[in-house]
């Protein structure tokens, strides 16, 4: 009687630890693309994941919680802040792609403060939260526990959006001159692909994945400030982890990152935050470059 | 040694400085005297970090870890043990060396971004232990009221104390980049390769220059111990890292004082703009942009003739295209 | 002094050097010459350091050093300059040289004495010996192109080493460039009695200062011989020399 409660206990905190690895992927996969293409880490990523979380909870307030509003907020959050990158892109960062690395990444940086400040002054400090669609709420009987219909939900859109990057960068054509920008810029610059578009995509569809991310955690959390500081911290060890630009990678990193954080909260509780350092620090130890093969 | 500082030409506009910096607490009120000695200390930790960034080339992006555990060392030295005040002091800059020399080894094996990440990695474990560790840090609150000994405490005394030790460890610092050390060091941040081809085991040598850096950050953390009397986790946060490289960047990082110009205009900026406004964050962030495009090389960087040069090199370049 | 034997190293599926032989004989100055992509300059990082060989040895003064990191080979005395001017652009001429001699004393670590009164003598005789104590105050990276390639050269002097590797160091110079800079190699070998090995695509040069000359092809050795050997022989005029 008492083991197959804990096993059960134990496979339905596996399953939270995939779901929660699922945003992360989500997020993280965007950090990890435009790593890939722009070389940059994106430090802005955790403010534009914060902004689609609010974004996803006003359009889905402005629809009184209806379940079109849900879904409506997790089509055009995502776009929204899709918009805000392109903003900032086509408007400032454009104009370093031929300076130092080192200022792109302060760009980023700079994109960050100013970014969460304008949250703080379009969103206020307070707590919000969403509610998730009745299709979506209550929980599913897996092997003997109540596993919530959500996290479901989201264990299906994580390896969708994985299969979905996939097919674009390997059987696209934007997809193969993002890779080859990645390698080689000049080189794809001097056949005549204008390089600063294909980085400007990059940097939106990363950013777009930010917020997609942020609108599909808003009805687990509470959206507030700080999301951006947190968020952002376990995006770059996952990227980190998964070897720099890799997108299967950063799937391996957040996976890691999640279920470490479910065998933590099983075995101690208040430090459960901290497995999922330590398995970085035990992967970059022994593998320093990450898991898999940087792209470049 | 101690000839060749008298006789640098900058000996007197620095000693003329140094005296005005003494006098200071004589003529202005408590609030300026700390507000000093707040630039004196981040001062401090942003020279310390512009060693490593602007005359070593290396991606020192989680400097600030080296910071809070020279401080939290020292905090939690004097509150958890019956160990004299001293002790503690001294403690934490070895103890912020140490973890330099550890998290150091880790990341000199690897180059430029993946030295950066991994430090940041790295550091944040740190970071988490400190945030979580309750037990033993405080976790969130971090640790106040840490008893100073008479002779430090109170502003003006932990003001000259500050002074002291800001003014010698620039001394040495100065000392170190004008030694063989540091030519070898700025050679291997313009060209490592080459510094390989004549002999110079780069790892080694910015390694070296990792344990120094991360010493002198943990002073400035024991300063701040002895200036707030607290701990913070936030002095771990990546979040401040970045801060401190921006007052590098601001100030000049291939220059000397750059850093403490910069460390001093965005303690300047941050106390007087914070007091007008909740948005310091979003003037730090436009500030950070315009010095991006405008000043790359910081204020102390900026050279005229190189600036013209530049825009008219670009000029030609557009209309050929 | 420098056996090099069946020397091979693949990058992924190519063989950027697929069996090179050199010998290097003390007071020589050898040449080594082949088509672009023969694995020239492959060759001179595996022997150097900067890359480690798949198969095959590497023994200089009887000591075998395949495999070694690029700091510790210079140490025994092999020095090297580059194809591409690798020089320190934003040190003085004078730093750029003093780096190279502080490490061969092993005072690079020192902290506390100041470095503008540590190695004068040297770092002078050297920028005296190439000629380019008149420029020592001036920036690297704003020197032309001749004098950086003869920088080059000094800062490997500072290694006082005993094989001096030059890779092409006369690209992209002037016929008048060449023949100085040439005269420079052969004046420092007989002066101070330095072995060299150099690779060139300039055949005037080559069969004007070598001594012996080893031809690569596809990253193989073909030959090395005397010059005279060398031009006359039939594979060489094939491959290379588009007959003679």
């Amino acid at each position: 009687m008492e083991t197959s409660v804990t096993l059960a206990g134990f496979i339905s905190q596996l399953l939270v630890g995939l779901s929660r690895a699922m945003i992360l992927f989500i997020v993280a996969s965007g950090l990890s693309f435009i790593l890939g293409v722009l070389r940059v880490p994106n430090v802005a990523h955790g403010s534009l994941y914060m902004i689609g979380a609010f974004a996803a909870h006003t359009i889905a307030v402005a629809f009184e919680g209806s379940p079109a509003g849900f879904w409506l907020a997790m089509v055009c959050a995502p776009l929204v802040v899709a918009a805000i990158s392109l903003v900032a892109e086509r408007l400032l960062f454009c104009h370093l792609y031929e300076r130092e690395h080192l200022m792109l990444l302060l760009f980023t940086f700079a994109l960050m403060l100013i970014l969460g400040d304008l949250t703080k002054m379009t969103w206020g400090a307070d707590y919000r939260s969403i509610v998730a669609p009745p299709l979506l709420q209550g929980s599913v009987s897996v092997l003997g526990t109540a596993f919530p219909r959500y996290n479901l939900f989201l264990l299906l859109v994580g390896p969708l959006v994985a299969v979905g990057l996939w097919l674009l960068s390997t059987r696209t054509k934007f997809g193969k001159i993002a890779r080859a920008a990645a390698v080689d810029r000049e080189m794809v610059g001097a056949i005549g692909i204008n390089v600063s578009w294909v980085f400007a995509f990059a940097f939106v569809l990363g950013c777009l994945l930010a917020g997609l991310g942020g609108a599909l955690v808003s009805p687990t959390i509470s959206i507030t400030l700080g999301m951006d500081h947190s968020i952002i911290i376990e995006a770059f060890l996952i990227v980190t982890i998964g070897g720099l630009g890799n997108i299967w990678g950063a799937m391996v990193g957040a996976l890691i990152f999640g279920l470490t954080q479910s065998v933590g909260i099983m075995v101690l509780p208040q430090f459960a935050i901290v497995f999922p350092y330590l398995a970085v620090v035990v992967i970059l130890t022994l593998k320093p470059t990450g898991l898999l093969k940087s792209v470049w | 040694m101690l000839k060749d500082i008298l006789r640098t030409s900058a000996f007197p506009w620095t000693a003329a400085v140094l005296l005005v910096l003494a006098l200071v607490p004589f003529a202005a009120g408590r609030f300026y005297v700390y507000i000093l000695a707040v630039i004196f200390v981040t001062g401090l930790l942003a020279m310390s970090l512009n060693l490593l960034a602007g005359h070593g080339g290396t991606y020192q992006f989680h400097h600030g870890v080296f910071y809070g555990v020279g401080a939290y060392t020292a905090g939690l030295i004097i509150t958890k043990t019956a160990l004299p005040a001293w002790v503690a002091l001294c403690a934490g800059p070895i103890a912020a060396a140490a973890a330099g020399l550890v998290i150091g080894t880790f990341c000199v094996r690897l180059n430029k971004l993946y030295f950066g990440m991994l430090q940041i990695s790295l550091g944040s474990l740190i970071w988490i232990l400190a945030l979580r560790w309750y037990s033993l840090t405080n976790g969130d609150d971090g640790i106040h009221g840490i008893p100073m000994p008479e002779l430090l405490s109170g502003s003006v005394n932990a003001y000259y104390f500050i002074l002291i030790v800001v003014s010698a460890c620039l001394a040495v610092m100065y000392l170190i980049l004008k030694s063989p050390f540091g030519t070898t060091l700025r050679a291997v941040r313009d060209n490592p390769q080459r510094c390989q081809a004549v002999g110079i085991n780069v790892r080694r040598h910015q390694l070296l220059a990792i344990v120094i850096a991360t010493f002198f950050a943990g002073v400035a953390g024991v300063l701040f111990v002895v200036l707030e009397g607290s701990v913070f986790p936030d002095m771990l946060f990546w979040v401040m890292s970045l801060e401190i490289f921006i007052m590098c960047l601001l100030g000049g990082w291939f220059t000397f004082f750059g850093p403490m110009l910069g460390a001093a205009i965005m303690v300047a900026l941050r106390t007087f703009v914070g007091s007008y406004t909740d948005y310091w964050t979003l003037i730090l962030g436009v500030v950070l942009i315009l010095l991006i495009f405008f000043l790359p090389d910081g204020i102390m960087g900026i050279n005229f003739r190189t600036w013209l040069h530049s825009r008219e090199r670009r000029r030609a370049m557009n209309t050929v295209r | 002094m420098l056996q090099v034997e069946d020397l091979q190293k693949f990058f992924a599926d190519f063989k950027a050097v697929a069996g090179a032989d050199l010998t290097v004989r003390k007071g020589d100055l050898v040449a080594v010459i082949g088509p672009n992509g023969a694995g020239k300059t492959t060759l001179f990082n595996l022997i150097t350091g900067h890359l480690a060989p798949d198969r095959g040895r590497i023994r200089f003064k009887g000591e075998d050093i395949a495999g070694l990191p690029a700091h510790q080979i210079c140490r025994k005395g092999i020095a090297r300059s580059f194809q591409i001017a690798n020089i320190f652009p934003r040190l003085s001429v004078f730093r750029n040289v003093q780096v190279s001699v502080l490490s061969q004393r092993k005072l690079s670590e020192t902290l506390f004495r100041p470095a503008q009164t540590m190695v004068l003598e040297e770092t002078h005789r050297i920028l005296d010996s190439v000629g380019l104590s008149a420029k020592k105050l001036d920036v690297a990276g704003s020197l032309s192109h001749g004098d950086k390639r003869i920088l080059e050269i000094a800062i490997a002097l500072g290694n006082e080493p005993e094989l001096l590797i030059l890779d092409e160091p006369t690209a992209g110079m002037s016929p008048d460039e060449t023949t100085t800079t040439m005269e420079l190699v052969k004046r420092l070998a007989r002066e101070q009695g330095l072995t060299i090995l150099f690779c060139e695509h300039d055949m005037d040069v080559v069969f004007d200062v070598a001594t012996s000359i080893m031809v690569m092809q596809h990253g193989r050795t073909i030959i090395q011989g005397a010059p005279e050997e060398v031009r006359q022989n039939a594979t060489v005029q094939e491959a290379y020399l588009g007959g003679v």
